[in-house]
């Protein structure tokens, strides 16, 4: 379902606190959707600045994640890396109505098509 | 130096916290002025009174909370006559005699009697089963009365009263506490903070009765409840008695020194004889009596100064008080009863649970009540003795100190560096500052060495964090990397968080995080899955695994590549394969276009290169042929090498093969701080390579060398020898014992190799080796925790478990969509 810019793309439910699903695109891209502690919702590239590590699989602690691969700390709000590594993934505006996630299907394509 | 035997004689009365303490001052100033004999009531060294709440509740043990051990008396020459108290003072002949009716001669008496528990003069108070909670005999009976159950009843709702409430009420029985007056401790707190309590402590299965005035205990020949003035029974197989104490002053009025409400003694903690001198609880100077331990600290300081040193004097004490009850966080300090001219700031945050006032008169702090949220406590009380003017923070006061010094972003580096030398660090001990820095400029350069050096953060540890500070802040880059704490999110070691979790029978994460106030709201990648294997392991079969806090290989029971794509290890045993899984193994690699097998140094194949999603239909086709996960990415048993042995080899003394698949059907499955590598070889040729394993083999013609501690990796470690046993089966059981040693005592993320050299190979030999009945019991719970964790999870995943982890949740074809529109 489409309504305006947003896609609606599951229920809040299937991904679990301090978790992450992902949405893929035809051409491998993907989007990391991840739910915090606190319910909130955010939406990243599936892939971290340093070395591409999928975020999704990284473990989810306040607003942040920290990446599988070598343990490089993003920002789920900013997309910015945390503390002293430097890099940045791009966001999606992501948000929950009525309990289904509402992704941004305008900054999603701009973001896999990156 | 003088002669022990040409010294003046200084002798002590009471062996508690004031005594010693004034002993440890004295010998700190002059070591050989004074021959000193202690008496002490109880049959016990020193230990510290103020933690018997943690011991009942079962946080700590005794020997956790001695203060000086044995050791301590014989080294400083003192003389301890320990369950045998003084009677009686010849003032004039200058000799005291003790109850067995030993007497012994003085220059100097130092009375330091403490206080006795005030009994309330009720009929049915000296029935059986009527305690004080005063010291380690009252401990031991209220623990005797608990391991009944039943009911208890504690009179007074003060400090002591609801530590003591506490403590019962963890081991199980159903408690009432009956306070005289209409909030709790208020002598402490105001009523807000009172009501706050009083809910909390309901709220956690106590009864609270409020002006509730108790006429009579009763019971025929023990104690079987409490009736109230207004009739109300209560029944209780315990009463205990906690309405307040006072000074213990019977033996020096009997010697006809000067007693008010105290003993009374000047500045220098003379008493009105100049040969004797008192210090402590017992006391009464200018007028104040003192029940806290605080003051204790500096009368000790102005009666060594006095005594031995320039003297400086006492000037009376300010106090605070903090509860030592876990998870709730009370904090009072000065006057907060109001009146003229006091002015409050008050903080309230309902849905945290937390109150704040400070009381100011002309602008200066006279008083503050915390609860909830206790950590600027420190700053309040020191502002507050030191008379400071806050008028141009009046503003964020009440937000505390970071913010208030900070604009918002808090340094607390910068915070303890401000803080001024006699700032009190340590309140269990009477710490400060100044001398935690002069014990680290005096070579302690670890947490252990400041804790044996100056005994800063050796009690309750709540002052770590700030102890951990002044290490940085004094040594620089200097701080040995001893102890540390989990993570930033705790100021907790990882030992602390083990014994805690065990000791306050936690039972999941945010229970960790809330009763060790962790400064998150839900950890990092760091603490969570330490936190997630130290419940697993203290709760074997009864924790629920916390998926989300397992780094991702063990939530996909697979290893990540870089590429975002996994591979997967079945279990060979011993290192052992038939056709059948060689068919299995070669079909998946077909099947799922698996670029790459290649044999791993454990004596297995690794298939490279499956997606996600396919996990589970490999896990399938492999559970077919048989096999089971070989948990090669996990902290986990991995693999036990093997070399062929005496069934085929011409050198091979014992069965390798056979031991090392027998070893493995024991250990597979089970989670450890780390992974953990085992091997077996069949002589000492050791093709295995078993000496630079967690645990190795090496069967000799006599029966089976043991070898712990060794790996591979960046710092190649060869083995320590730990034993030589004769059967297969003691070789499996002293493996079981060594894995749990390993699973219980270290910390997470620490290898076998590094954990031996921190505690010790002699450690492992004394738990392992010269403890048979502990190695049986380590062995008996390691088979007990392997009993849950047997199950493959491989099956269960490719089953339908945890289908999620597996899949998209979606999939975005932005053509269809922009079609749709």
């Amino acid at each position: 379902m489409v309504t305006g810019d947003w896609i609606d793309v599951g229920a809040l439910v299937e991904i679990p606190l301090r978790g992450a699903r992902t949405i893929k695109a035809a051409n491998g891209e993907e989007i990391a959707i991840f739910r915090t502690a606190g319910n909130k919702l955010y939406a990243l590239a599936n892939r971290c600045p340093h070395k591409q590590g999928h975020l999704s699989q990284g473990i989810v602690h306040g607003e942040a994640v920290t990446c599988p691969l070598h343990n490089w700390r993003i920002s789920l709000v900013t997309g910015e890396a945390l503390g002293d590594d430097e890099g940045c993934v791009p966001t999606i505006p992501a948000r929950v109505d009525a309990g289904r996630i509402l992704v941004s299907r305008m900054a999603m394509m701009a973001t896999l098509a990156a | 130096m003088l002669a022990p035997s040409s010294r003046e004689r200084l002798v002590v009365i009471g062996n508690g916290m004031a005594g010693c303490r004034a002993v440890e001052e004295i010998l700190a100033r002059d070591a050989d002025r004074y021959a000193v004999t202690i008496f002490g009531a109880e049959p016990y060294v020193n230990y510290n009174r103020i933690m018997l709440s943690p011991v009942l509740a079962g946080e700590k043990s005794f020997d956790d909370i001695v203060i000086n051990t044995a050791e301590w008396y014989a080294d400083n020459g003192i003389e301890l006559v320990a369950g045998d108290p003084v009677i009686a003072v010849d003032r004039a002949e200058r000799t005291v005699t003790s109850q067995s009716g030993r007497t012994v001669d003085y220059d100097r008496l130092l009375i330091a009697t403490g206080s006795d528990p005030f009994i309330i003069p009720v009929p049915g108070k000296d029935l059986p089963g009527v305690i004080s909670f005063r010291d380690m005999k009252d401990v031991d009976t209220m623990l005797a009365a608990a391991g009944q159950g039943g009911d208890a009843v504690v009179i007074g709702g003060g400090l002591l009263g609801l530590e003591a409430a506490h403590g019962l009420s963890l081991r199980g029985m159903k408690v009432t506490v009956i306070h005289l007056m209409p909030t709790l401790m208020e002598r402490q707190l105001d009523e807000a903070a009172g009501w706050l309590l009083k809910t909390e402590l309901e709220s956690r299965g106590q009864t609270i009765l409020t002006g509730a005035d108790t006429a009579e205990i009763f019971g025929d020949g023990k104690v079987e409840g409490v009736r109230l003035k207004d009739g109300t029974e209560i029944p209780a197989s315990l009463v205990v008695m906690a309405v307040g104490i006072r000074p213990s002053t019977a033996l020096a009025r009997k010697a006809g020194l000067a007693v008010g409400r105290g003993i009374q003694v000047d500045d220098h903690m003379v008493t009105s004889d100049p040969a004797v001198l008192a210090v402590g609880e017992c006391v009464e100077h200018d007028g104040n009596v003192y029940g806290l331990v605080a003051p204790l600290w500096e009368m000790c300081r102005a009666l060594a100064d006095g005594l031995v040193a320039e003297p400086t004097g006492y000037r009376g004490s300010v106090t605070s008080t903090k509860l030592k009850v876990s998870g709730i966080d009370v904090f009072s300090a000065g006057d907060f009863s109001g009146g003229e001219g006091a002015e409050d700031i008050v903080l309230r945050d309902a849905s945290r649970g937390v109150y704040k006032r400070v009381v100011l008169r002309e602008d200066k702090v006279v008083g503050a009540v915390l609860y909830g949220d206790t950590a600027d406590g420190g700053w309040y009380f020191d502002l507050l003795r030191k008379n400071e003017d806050v008028s141009e923070i009046r503003d964020v006061l009440i937000f505390g100190q970071a913010f208030a010094q900070g604009g918002g972003r808090a340094d607390p580096k910068a915070a303890v560096a401000a803080l001024s030398d006699d700032a009190e660090i340590c309140g269990c001990n009477g710490v400060s500052k100044g001398q935690v820095v002069a014990s680290i400029q005096g070579g302690a350069c670890s947490l252990d060495a400041v804790r044996a050096t100056c005994k800063a953060s050796a009690s309750c540890g709540s002052c770590t964090g700030l102890v951990e500070t002044i290490l940085a802040l004094t040594l620089g880059d200097d701080v040995e990397s001893g102890p540390r704490t989990i993570c930033k999110c705790s100021s907790f070691t990882h030992d602390d968080v083990r014994r805690e979790i065990v000791a306050q029978h936690m039972r999941s994460i945010p229970e960790v995080m809330q009763k060790l106030h962790w400064t998150t709201p839900d950890g990092c990648s760091s603490c969570r899955p330490a936190l997630n294997y130290y419940l697993l392991c203290a709760l074997p079969g009864d924790y629920v695994d916390d998926q989300q806090s397992r780094f991702v290989n063990e939530r996909l029971h697979a290893n990540i590549q870089k590429d975002g794509t996994y591979s997967v290890v079945p279990r060979m045993w011993g290192g052992l394969t038939n056709p059948r899984e060689l068919r299995a193994i070669a079909d998946v690699v077909e099947k799922y276009n698996a670029p790459m097998v290649k044999v791993t140094g454990g004596q297995r194949l690794d298939i490279f290169g499956i997606r996600k999603d396919d996990l589970p239909a490999v896990w399938a086709d492999l559970n077919a042929a048989g096999m089971v996960s070989g948990h090669a990415y996990g902290k986990a048993l991995r693999t036990v090498k093997t070399c062929v042995g005496s069934e085929w080899c011409r050198f091979g003394t014992q069965d390798s093969t056979g031991l090392g698949v027998r070893t493995e059907k024991m250990t597979w499955g089970s989670w450890m701080p780390h992974k953990f590598k085992i091997a077996v070889s069949g002589c000492p040729r050791n093709c295995a390579e078993a000496t630079i394993k967690d645990f190795g083999i090496v069967c000799v013609d006599s029966g089976y060398e043991l070898h712990v501690g060794g790996n591979g990796g960046i710092k190649v470690r060869a083995t320590d020898f730990l034993c030589k046993v004769s059967t297969e089966q003691q070789a499996l059981d002293y493996c079981g014992a060594f894995i749990q040693l390993y699973r219980e005592e270290a910390w997470y993320l620490e290898r076998t190799a590094p954990w031996i050299e921190r505690v010790g190979i002699e450690h492992i030999r004394r738990r392992i080796v010269d403890d048979e009945v502990g190695r049986e019991a380590l062995t008996s719970r390691f088979l007990y925790s392997q009993s849950f964790s047997q199950e493959d999870p491989w099956a269960e995943r490719a089953a339908g478990k945890d289908r999620e982890q597996h899949a998209h949740l979606g999939e975005f074809r932005p053509l269809e969509i922009l079609a749709a529109e």
